[in-house]
C-alpha cells in the first residue's frame, strides 16, 4: 500500500539499480541479497571485544603479544581474559574483535587438535595449515553473512621459518614480517617497520623488546587498551606464553596535554 | 571514505556497526598481448583505508606454462578465487591429461563469476598468456562474468589512469600521422614499467613494487622492479 | 546351540522359546574368533594388551591397529571384526567430542561406556540391524584413579580389575587373577601384559602376532598412549624370556 502511494508521488528514476562508477551491482529486492539480510542480523556486531595484536617475525622465530583486556563498549568489562592461544609446540594464535567468537572457534580449534591427537599418525596443525584453515572459515563465515567478528595473528615456525599471518572477519589474509590488526595497525605497526628497516637481522631479546615497547604505546595511546598483556615466542625450540605483564608507566609529562576540554 | 575519515579522525557520533561482506583492497593488475608473448603485471601492495596491509602481496598468479591471472579488488575473494581456479585446474589436468587451455581458462573463469552473480567475487581479473597458436592473448573480465579477448588491459584500482596511457602508447589512438609497429616484448615490459611508476605517483593503492610476468612458448618468467613505498 | 536352525536365529528383534537372542549370541561368537585383547587396571593406571594375528606375510607391519585413543585420557583395545571396531570408535570419539562441547571438560568414563553401551544394545533390538561382534575394552586414570571396563555385543558393560576379550579369553583372565593387580604399577604391569599376550597365543593353530601395548596412569600425565619404544621392547623381551623358561621347565618335567 505505501510502495504503492510513493509510487504516484515520487516516481522512479529512469536508471536505477546500476552500480555507482567503480562499485558493485546491488539489487535490493533480489532473493540472494534479501535473505541475507536478515541473516546478516544475527552476528551484525561484536559484544565483548579485545583491541590490538602485535605480530613480529625475527632472525629464527616470531614474537606476538597482546593485552588482557576484554572491552563491554567503552567500559573495562574483564581485565584477565587471554587473547593468545598455544595450538601446539609451533603454533600460537592472537586474536582481536569479539572474545566470544574467539572462545567458540578455541573449542573448535581443541577439538580438531585432539581429533589429531587421536589419529596417532604424526601429523598435527602447522601454522601454515592453521592459517588456512582460519581463512577458509572466517571467509565461509562472511559468506553466509554470519561472520566470527575477529581478527587473528597466527604466529609459527614451520620448515626452518619463521611463520606470520594475518586473517580477518571476512577473509582478507596475507603474509608479513610485522603485522598487527586494529588500533595497533595506525599506532604500532608504523614503528615496528621502521625498526625492521633499520635492523634487518633482529634477534630474539630485540624484537620482544621491540614489542614490549609498542604494547606499552598502545596502553599510552589506545583507550580500549590495559596494561597488562601476554607475548609468545615461537622458535625452533618450541612455543611458550609470557606474561602476564605490567609494565611501569610514567605519566609525568600527561598534564602538558591539554586543550582538549 | 567519510567514515573512514571519521573513525580514524574520531569525529563520530553513535553509530551503528553494520557487516559488510566486502573490502576494497586496491592493487592494479595489467596484460599486454604480443606477436608470441603475454606480459602480465601487478603491483604488490595491499591497503585498507588508509593502511597498507603488507607491501609483499603479489596479485598475478601463474595458472600454467602458459597462462597468468591478475586478479585484484576484495582481497578474500581475490584468495578464494585463485584457490578455486587451481583446484578446477588440477581436476581437468586428472581428467583429461593435458593442461587447460588459455582460452578454455578464460571460459571457465566466466562461468565461475557469474555463478556468483548475485553476491559477486569482488575482483577484477585480467589473464594473459599463449593461445592454441601460439599467439599472445590478454582477456579481460568484469567482476561478474563478462569477457572479451584484447590486445591489452588494465583492471583495479588505477586503471583509469593506465588504460588510456595504454590506449595512447600501444593502440595508438589519439595519435595523427603515427607509424604503427609491431609491439616488442622489451618494449611492452618497460611500458609496463613506466605506466606503473607513473600509477605509483597519483594512486594511493599502487606501489611498493611491481611483479612482472612474461609469458612465451619457453614459460613464464618474473621480474620485480621497486615502487615508491608511500 | 542347540536351536540352531530353528528359525529363532534370523533377527536381533525375536526371542527364541527358551528365552535367548541368538543374533547377539553369534556377535559374541565372532568376537571370539578374534586374537585376544586384555586389559588391567593396576594401582596407578591402567594398561592395555591386544595380540593382533597376522594371517599373511603381505601385510604391512603395524597395519590395522586394534589399539584405539578415544579422547587424550581414554583408550580402547578391541576384539572382534575389525570394521565394527572402527565404527564403534568413531561413536566413542562422537561422544567424547559432543560431551566436550558442552560441558567444556573431557568425558567421564563411566559415562562414555553408558552412551556407547547403549548404542551397541540399540543394534540388538531391531530386525533392521545386526549385532556388533567387538568386545570393547576402555580404560582411563581420573582424579578418581583407574577406571577399566568391558563392553560385550550385548550392550552389558561391566567394571573391571582386569579383562580379556578374543580367543584366549579364558587363558588370559586365569593368568590376570595370578597377579596381585590393585598392588601393581602399570610399569609393573606392561611386562604382566606382554607376557600373558605371549602366553595364551597359540603358535600352533595361529602362527605370526604382533604385540600391541599402551597404557595411561599417572606417569602418562593421565593421557593415553602407545607404551614407548623402550618400555615395549622391554616388556616384550620379557615375555619371551619368561615364556622360554616355561618351555624349558615343560620339557624337565616329560
Amino acid at each position: 500500500m505505501e510502495a504503492g502511494m510513493s509510487c504516484l508521488t515520487n516516481p522512479p528514476p529512469f536508471w536505477k539499480n546500476g552500480p555507482q562508477p567503480g562499485g558493485i551491482y546491488n539489487f535490493p529486492n533480489s532473493s540472494a541479497t534479501h535473505s541475507n539480510t536478515s541473516e546478516s542480523q544475527r552476528s551484525a556486531y561484536p559484544i565483548v571485544t579485545g583491541t590490538s595484536v602485535l605480530g613480529l617475525k625475527f632472525n629464527g622465530g616470531v614474537v606476538i603479544a597482546a593485552d588482557m583486556l576484554g572491552s563491554y563498549g567503552s567500559l573495562a568489562r574483564f581485565r584477565n581474559i587471554s587473547r593468545l592461544s598455544k595450538i601446539n609446540d609451533s603454533t600460537v594464535i592472537g586474536c582481536g574483535g569479539d572474545y566470544a567468537d574467539f572462545q567458540f572457534l578455541s573449542s573448535v580449534i581443541e577439538q580438531r587438535v585432539i581429533d589429531e591427537e587421536c589419529l596417532n599418525d604424526g601429523f598435527g596443525f602447522t601454522p601454515k595449515s592453521m592459517f588456512s584453515w582460519l581463512t577458509r572459515v572466517l571467509y565461509n563465515r562472511r559468506s553466509k553473512f554470519n561472520p566470527l567478528w575477529n581478527v587473528y595473528v597466527v604466529a609459527g615456525y614451520q620448515d626452518e621459518q619463521p611463520f606470520l599471518g594475518y586473517v580477518d572477519k571476512i577473509g582478507v589474509a596475507y603474509e608479513a614480517p610485522a603485522i598487527s590488526s586494529g588500533f595497533g595497525s595506525h599506532i604500532a605497526l608504523p614503528i615496528l617497520r621502521e625498526e625492521m628497516e633499520k635492523n634487518t637481522n633482529m634477534n630474539e631479546n630485540e624484537a620482544i623488546a621491540l614489542v614490549q615497547r609498542c604494547m606499552k604505546l598502545l596502553y599510552y595511546r589506545d583507550a580500549r587498551s590495559l596494561n597488562k598483556y601476554q607475548y609468545a615466542v615461537i622458535t625452533k625450540t618450541g612455543a611458550a606464553i609470557h606474561g602476564p605483564v605490567v609494565p611501569e608507566t610514567n605519566w609525568e609529562i600527561a598534564h602538558l596535554i591539554q586543550g582538549y576540554e | 571514505m567519510d567514515s573512514q575519515m571519521n573513525e580514524l579522525y574520531g569525529n563520530n557520533g553513535p553509530k551503528q556497526v553494520h557487516f559488510s561482506p566486502y573490502a576494497f583492497n586496491g592493487g592494479t593488475v595489467l596484460a599486454v598481448a604480443g606477436e608470441d608473448f603475454a606480459v602480465v603485471a601487478s603491483d604488490t601492495r595491499l591497503s585498507e583505508g588508509f593502511s597498507i596491509h603488507s607491501r609483499d602481496t603479489p596479485k598475478t598468479y601463474k595458472l600454467s606454462d602458459k597462462t597468468v591471472l591478475g586478479s585484484c579488488g576484495f582481497h578474500g575473494d581475490v584468495l578464494t578465487l585463485t584457490k578455486v581456479i587451481g583446484a578446477r585446474l588440477k581436476m581437468f589436468e586428472h581428467s583429461h591429461n593435458k593442461k587447460m587451455s588459455t582460452s578454455s581458462i578464460a571460459a571457465m573463469l566466466s562461468t565461475m563469476l557469474y555463478y556468483k552473480r548475485f553476491f559477486p567475487y569482488y575482483v577484477y581479473n585480467i589473464i594473459g598468456g599463449i593461445d592454441d597458436e601460439g599467439k599472445g592473448c590478454v582477456y579481460s573480465f568484469d567482476p561478474v562474468g563478462s569477457y572479451e579477448r584484447e590486445a591489452y588491459r588494465a583492471g583495479g584500482s588505477a586503471s583509469s589512469m593506465l588504460q588510456p596511457l595504454l590506449d595512447n602508447q600501444i593502440g595508438f589512438k589519439n595519435q595523427e600521422g603515427a607509424t604503427v609497429v609491431p609491439l616488442s616484448k622489451e618494449k611492452a615490459v618497460a611500458l609496463v614499467k613506466d605506466v606503473f611508476i607513473s600509477a605509483a605517483e597519483r594512486d594511493i593503492y599502487t606501489g611498493d613494487a611491481i611483479i612482472v610476468q612474461v609469458v612465451t612458448k619457453d614459460g613464464v618468467k618474473t621480474e620485480q622492479f621497486p615502487l615508491r613505498k608511500d | 546351540m542347540s536351536s540352531i536352525g530353528t528359525g529363532y536365529d534370523l533377527s536381533a528383534s525375536q526371542f527364541s522359546p527358551d528365552g535367548r537372542v541368538f543374533q547377539v549370541e553369534y556377535a559374541q561368537k565372532a568376537v571370539e574368533n578374534s586374537g585376544t585383547a586384555i586389559g588391567i587396571r593396576g594401582k596407578d593406571g591402567v594398561v592395555f594388551g591386544v595380540e593382533k594375528l597376522v594371517t599373511s606375510k603381505l601385510y604391512e607391519v603395524g597395519a590395522n591397529k586394534r589399539l584405539f585413543n578415544i579422547d587424550r585420557h581414554i583408550g580402547a583395545a578391541t576384539a572382534g571384526l575389525l570394521a565394527d571396531s572402527r565404527h564403534l570408535v568413531e561413536i566413542s570419539r562422537e561422544e567424547a567430542s559432543n560431551y566436550r562441547s558442552t560441558y567444556g571438560a573431557s568425558i567421564p568414563l563411566k559415562y562414555l561406556v553408558d552412551r556407547v553401551s547403549m548404542y551397541v544394545h540399540a543394534h540388538t533390538l531391531y530386525s533392521s540391524v545386526r549385532p556388533f561382534g567387538v568386545g570393547m575394552i576402555l580404560g582411563a586414570h581420573s582424579a578418581e584413579g583407574p577406571e577399566l571396563y568391558l563392553i560385550d555385543p550385548s550392550g552389558v558393560a561391566w567394571g573391571y580389575h582386569g579383562c580379556a576379550a578374543g580367543k584366549a579369553k579364558q587363558n588370559a583372565k586365569t593368568e590376570i587373577e595370578k597377579l596381585k593387580v590393585k598392588d601393581m604399577t602399570i610399569k609393573e604391569l606392561v611386562k604382566e601384559v606382554a607376557k600373558i599376550i605371549y602366553v595364551v597365543h597359540d603358535e600352533v593353530k595361529d602362527k605370526a602376532f604382533e604385540l600391541e601395548l599402551s597404557w595411561v596412569g599417572e606417569i602418562t600425565g593421565g593421557k593415553h598412549e602407545l607404551v614407548p619404544k623402550d618400555i615395549f621392547v622391554e616388556a616384550e623381551k620379557y615375555a619371551k624370556e619368561a615364556l622360554e623358561e616355561s618351555d624349558e621347565s615343560d620339557e624337565e618335567e616329560l
